[in-house]
């Protein structure tokens, strides 16, 4: 096996069709966020509720050491079998998982450890009782304490980023997708259903949705974008699936190499930088968008 | 010419009638200021309320403010008009208004569509934002109007509201948003879903600085406009019946495989669950914000 330091963490794009990267993005296989955090953090303290309502166990989060120092981690997971899959919704949270969060990052604001998140869901869960509880609301205040906590935030993008149910927990200093994980405004399939009236038309969204890692690093959302391939003997392996063992230590070096410089920071101009960022995103776009700045 | 929404020259009045009564040429050929002339002339017209089914005519619906006399429904409105019945007469400027939108990720047909409806509605975006006075106190009112692709956030509707917050914060005024959006805009992908986190941003801020933020939800408020701005105000309040959800009625039946039961996810409901301070019909919503207004001037500039 290769040595760690040989390993782009910048690269690895091969040609490989939006598509085939969602089917991947999806592999059941895939290492998600409590298989992560077992493999990359110590003494990993899970807490449970909203402390208004309830618990929601699609939402993973508490305190760990992360190479010694204490932070707040916290990612959605799909379960590893069947039983797993159902408790968590595939993945979807409730508002009480959305709410969990929120707390576990105010609470990490106030002890001063910084936030990683692991993304990984199709969306916020659509059901009847997850609106009653009020999910929009839910959503909002994590995408608003999220964006102005005055700790450093770190979201790491392993699988499925669908809608504002992976954005609730992945406004950040800094954004680490793995090569086949995507980000996307809804599902392919949701998408074409709403734009071409037409689900199985899904593999042409995918083609236009700029979901892949390589299409969110050009539009400056993604900032690493770490390789899924590996070499060993000749042989070669491709998609996190295969080679979990590597994709942890990659993971880890990623945010290593990302949280390293947040360290430096002093709170405030942490949350400033980071609504500089939230203000620029698409600035490119913006460019052609909407023009030059206007003054009043 | 889009650039100014007051002239616009297809008015709502027109849209409406297209709604109703299909489509009319002759609705079209009326320009804004002539909206009550045009009215009489159509008074021999019925409309059909789109809720109950009742004739009514066209004079009665809008001098009612557009709202079913028989069932109070609350007809959807354009931004402009809406402005109208809240701000102080001629009190009204526009921030950023020459702001648009373009493809920024070059989805196909967008561009087209996005003048077409442009020419069609009479704006530039889905959101007219500004200053203006509400019974005699400045404030920042932004507008959602869900005749511009079902009033969804895009880039440029995302950038209109944030300068719009950004100015309340600085000069520090108080906030009114009135929503009605299918959420995120699609053809925008990523980039509108970041609008989400950009525009609560920006309220966060405002809130930390200690201003009022009043939502104002209207039918239908949905998606990403739910999932953000919408939901962060210290007040919110809605319009009757308004539907106001995170996700689509029709995605919770297919999730659920079950029927939904009736008045689900309308504001009365949202009230019961605690999302929603108060419903209030169209006729007293100016008032209702003018009161909030007041009372949330800090104490120190009032006269004991």
């Amino acid at each position: 096996m290769k040595t760690l330091e040989s390993i782009e963490l910048g690269g690895g794009q091969i040609g490989l069709a939006p598509a085939e990267r969602v089917k991947l993005a999806r592999n059941p296989g895939r290492p998600g966020a409590a298989d992560y955090i077992d493999a990359i953090f110590t003494d990993f303290f899970p807490m449970a509720g909203d402390r208004n309502c309830g618990e929601d166990e699609a939402i993973i989060g508490g305190p760990a050491f992360f190479h010694g120092i204490p932070v707040t981690v916290m990612g959605q997971r799909k379960g590893r079998d069947l039983e797993e899959r159902q408790r968590f919704r595939f993945g979807m949270p409730n508002p009480e998982g959305y709410r969990k969060a929120e707390r576990l990052m105010k609470q990490a604001e106030k002890f001063r450890r910084p936030v990683i998140t692991f993304v990984d869901t199709p969306g916020a869960y659509p059901g009847k009782e997850a609106e009653e509880r009020g999910q929009g609301e839910a959503i909002a205040r994590c995408l608003a304490v999220m964006s102005r906590l005055t700790v450093p935030v770190i979201s790491v993008f392993i699988g499925e980023g669908g809608s504002g149910g992976a954005l609730a927990i992945g406004v950040a200093d800094a954004t680490i997708m793995l090569e086949n994980s995507i980000f996307s405004i809804l599902s392919p399939e949701g998408f074409a259903s709403i734009l071409w009236k037409d689900a199985n038309r899904w593999e042409e969204a995918s083609r236009v949705m700029k979901l892949t890692a390589g299409d969110l690093k050009e539009l400056g959302i993604a900032d690493v974008v770490v390789s899924e391939a590996m070499e060993d003997d000749g042989s070669q392996y491709y998609g996190a699936h295969l080679i979990p063992e590597v994709m942890y230590q990659r993971v880890d070096e990623a945010i290593r190499r990302e949280l390293k410089p947040l360290l430096a920071y002093k709170g405030t101009a942490l949350a400033q930088r980071r609504y500089e960022k939230l203000r620029a995103v698409g600035a490119a776009a913006v460019g052609k968008a909407v023009g030059k700045k206007e003054t009043r | 010419m889009t650039g100014n929404p007051f002239h616009e020259k297809k008015t709502f009045l027109m849209a409406l009638r297209q709604k109703t009564a299909g489509s009319s040429k002759e609705a079209e050929k009326h320009g804004g200021k002539q909206a009550e002339g045009a009215a009489k002339r159509r008074d021999a017209m019925d409309v059909t309320c789109e809720n109950c089914g009742s004739h009514l005519r066209f004079s009665d619906l809008s001098e009612n403010l557009y709202v079913c006399p028989v069932c109070h429904h609350h007809f959807t409105i354009p931004a402009a008009y809406r402005i109208k019945l809240i701000a102080d007469r001629g009190s009204f400027r526009q921030i950023c208004g020459a702001l648009k939108g373009g493809n920024p990720l070059d989805f196909p047909g967008y561009g087209e569509k996005l003048e077409k409806t442009r020419k069609a509605a009479g704006i530039n975006e889905a959101v007219i934002t500004g200053t203006c006075k509400i019974q005699g106190i400045k404030t920042v009112l932004c507008v959602m109007d869900n005749r511009f692709f079902m009033g969804s956030m895009g880039m440029a509707v995302g950038e209109k509201l944030t300068r719009s917050i950004e100015y309340a914060t600085k000069n520090r005024l108080p906030l009114v948003i009135v929503s009605t959006s299918g959420g995120a805009r699609m053809q925008e992908g990523i980039l509108s879903l970041f609008q989400m986190a950009k525009t609560s941003a920006a309220i966060a801020r405002h809130d930390e600085a200690g201003l009022l933020y009043i939502s104002v939800l209207t039918n239908p408020t949905t998606g990403g406009v739910t999932a953000s701005f919408a939901s962060l105000g210290d007040v919110i309040l809605a319009e009757p019946n308004a539907l106001i959800g995170f996700a689509g009625p029709r995605v919770i039946e297919q999730t659920i495989k079950a029927s939904l039961p009736e008045g689900f996810q309308r504001a009365e409901a949202l009230k019961d669950w605690g999302f929603v301070d108060q419903v209030v019909p169209r006729h007293q919503m100016t008032e209702q914000i003018g009161r909030l207004l007041r009372l949330h001037q800090p104490y120190q500039r009032r006269k004991v």
